[in-house]
């Protein structure tokens, strides 16, 4: 009852917005080759077998559709990512993605917002929206500055907030620092009561964001957080070529590093921002989460009719 | 030597951590949507008891503790140290101190106790659930009253001290709960 309320509610909001509802496939010949995404491999049983995945996002797909002159699009699908199990985390899970041509990072924020507002019961959210930068956030939560800071200072100050395990587990790896302080420091303490906006993250982590044109330190990427929790991942998108094509390369080359299977490139999909990917802003919200902050709920397993841990 | 990846972990797990033997008391799985995952667990020091929490990267492995738990007959005490009985294999185990600290006052010859082993030596001692111990000391109480209100100390044979009502008097059984140490009842002997 309360998932259909949701969906049903999703769906007038982008109805009335006038975004397009899509469909594309979740089992796809490619998958995001970050090393921090791990996705479940089906191999095709017929003469000629080749593998697909079970998409961990349906990304690639929207934005061929996008570069194909779809226009705003939205999609609420399962996505799949092995070995995410937990409180928070369901090997697979509902995801909500959309993409808006011509929108900012501030008009895509402003979007989400009056998403969640129409979704999430008014006591869960009795104060204002909260907009910080990844860099503010960071350095008042943690006391250091995340663009600046020195390996040797994440050590110190690890140690200091009592987390001296983090100096062997993310050891010289910048990005690994930056993930163990946000999760443990940034998201414990993050404002509660209202929805949070952290956006700029550093280039390091730019997934698939595009680089801020004044500062190239940051990237045009933005998570949005109710009570510390995680419920989506949005970006100015990505659209020059050359340099996604580049992040993939590295990607699969940390991959190869750390001795993990390296997926092939999704060459349709750099085939269309090739062609023309429109400037766009595009989000992904996991609505399991978002039932979660409704009812508020303590465990993923308790809003899902058949949770896998529980088979 | 047994390990346990952090897939497996989950509460009432030993695992150990700086060379004491610890149980996990919550797992948490932590992940940023486009980040690293790690496991931030919560864990019982079984040595002291000291809760503390810590993160593990996702997919690490970790020793396992060697711990145990097995019912023992308590046998006899030297005053420090406790000698206890495994029912089936007649085997003998002394428990220091430290191990039978917060058990000790309840314990009677014969009763059978929860002892933690670890690496074959006893790290803690929990006493049955409920005991029966003989009162060997407490004020007269008032003819008439009941067991309602106030009650007053008594002193058990084990030495141990608990609160019962007015109208129960020296050398009487009485059944404790050991988990809040509490009188429930007489015992009729």
């Amino acid at each position: 009852m309360a998932r259909a309320r949701l969906l049903r509610t999703v769906r007038q909001f982008f109805q009335r917005r006038k975004v397009l509802e899509v469909e594309t496939p979740s089992l796809y010949p490619y998958t995001n080759p970050e090393p921090v995404i791990d996705s479940f491999e089906c191999i095709t049983d017929n003469i000629n077998p080749r593998t697909y995945y079970l998409q961990t996002s349906p990304e690639f797909a929207m934005k061929r559709l996008l570069a194909n002159g779809s226009g705003a699009i939205f999609q609420i699908c399962k996505a799949y990512r092995k070995s995410e199990s937990g409180r928070w985390h369901n090997p697979e899970f509902t995801m909500l993605e959309w993409y808006q041509p011509g929108y900012t990072l501030q008009q895509l924020m402003e979007e989400i917002e009056s998403l969640l507002i129409k979704v999430i019961p008014a006591d869960r959210i009795q104060k204002n929206t909260e907009y910080l930068t990844y860099q503010s956030v960071f350095t008042d939560k943690v006391g250091i500055d995340p663009m600046q800071a020195s390996i040797s200072e994440f050590k110190d100050i690890a140690v200091q907030l009592g987390f001296p395990e983090a100096v062997s587990i993310c050891q010289h790896q910048r990005n690994a620092w930056l993930d163990f302080l946000f999760s443990h420091q940034v998201q414990a303490n993050l404002p509660r009561n209202c929805i949070v906006f952290v956006y700029h993250y550093p280039a390091c982590q730019a997934a698939l964001a595009r680089l801020h044109p004044e500062h190239p330190q940051l990237a045009e990427r933005v998570e949005v957080f109710i009570d510390g929790v995680e419920l989506g991942n949005g970006y100015r998108e990505l659209t020059d070529v050359v340099q996604q094509r580049q992040r993939f390369e590295s990607q699969q080359q940390e991959r190869r590093q750390l001795d993990m299977p390296v997926p092939e490139l999704d060459e349709m999909f750099l085939g269309a921002l090739q062609a023309g990917l429109p400037d766009c802003s595009g989000m992904a919200i996991g609505l399991d989460r978002v039932l979660m902050s409704m009812y508020n709920r303590e465990h993923i397993d308790h809003v899902l009719a058949f949770p896998l841990s529980r088979q | 030597m047994a390990t346990y990846s952090t897939n497996e972990f989950k509460g009432g797990l030993k695992i150990m951590l700086d060379n004491d033997p610890y149980n996990i008391i919550e797992n948490e799985f932590v992940k940023p949507g486009k980040g690293q995952a790690f496991n931030r667990v919560k864990v019982r020091n079984l040595k002291n008891g000291r809760v503390i929490e810590r993160t593990f990267k996702s997919g690490e492995s970790v020793e396992a503790a060697d711990v145990m738990e097995t019912e023992m007959q308590y046998l006899f005490s030297d005053g420090s140290s406790y000698t206890f009985m495994h029912p089936e294999t007649f085997e003998q185990y002394i428990a220091d101190e430290a191990a039978t600290e917060s058990a000790a006052k309840w314990l009677k010859e014969q009763d059978v106790c929860v002892v933690t082993l670890w690496n074959d030596v006893p790290l803690s001692v929990a006493p049955p659930n409920f005991v029966e111990l003989k009162i060997v000391e407490t004020d007269p109480g008032l003819r008439g009253d009941t067991s309602g209100g106030g009650g007053k100390p008594a002193t058990l044979e084990t030495g141990a001290v608990v609160r019962v009502p007015l109208f129960v008097q020296e050398d009487e059984v009485i059944k404790v709960d050991t988990r809040t140490e509490e009188y429930v009842s007489r015992v009729k002997t």
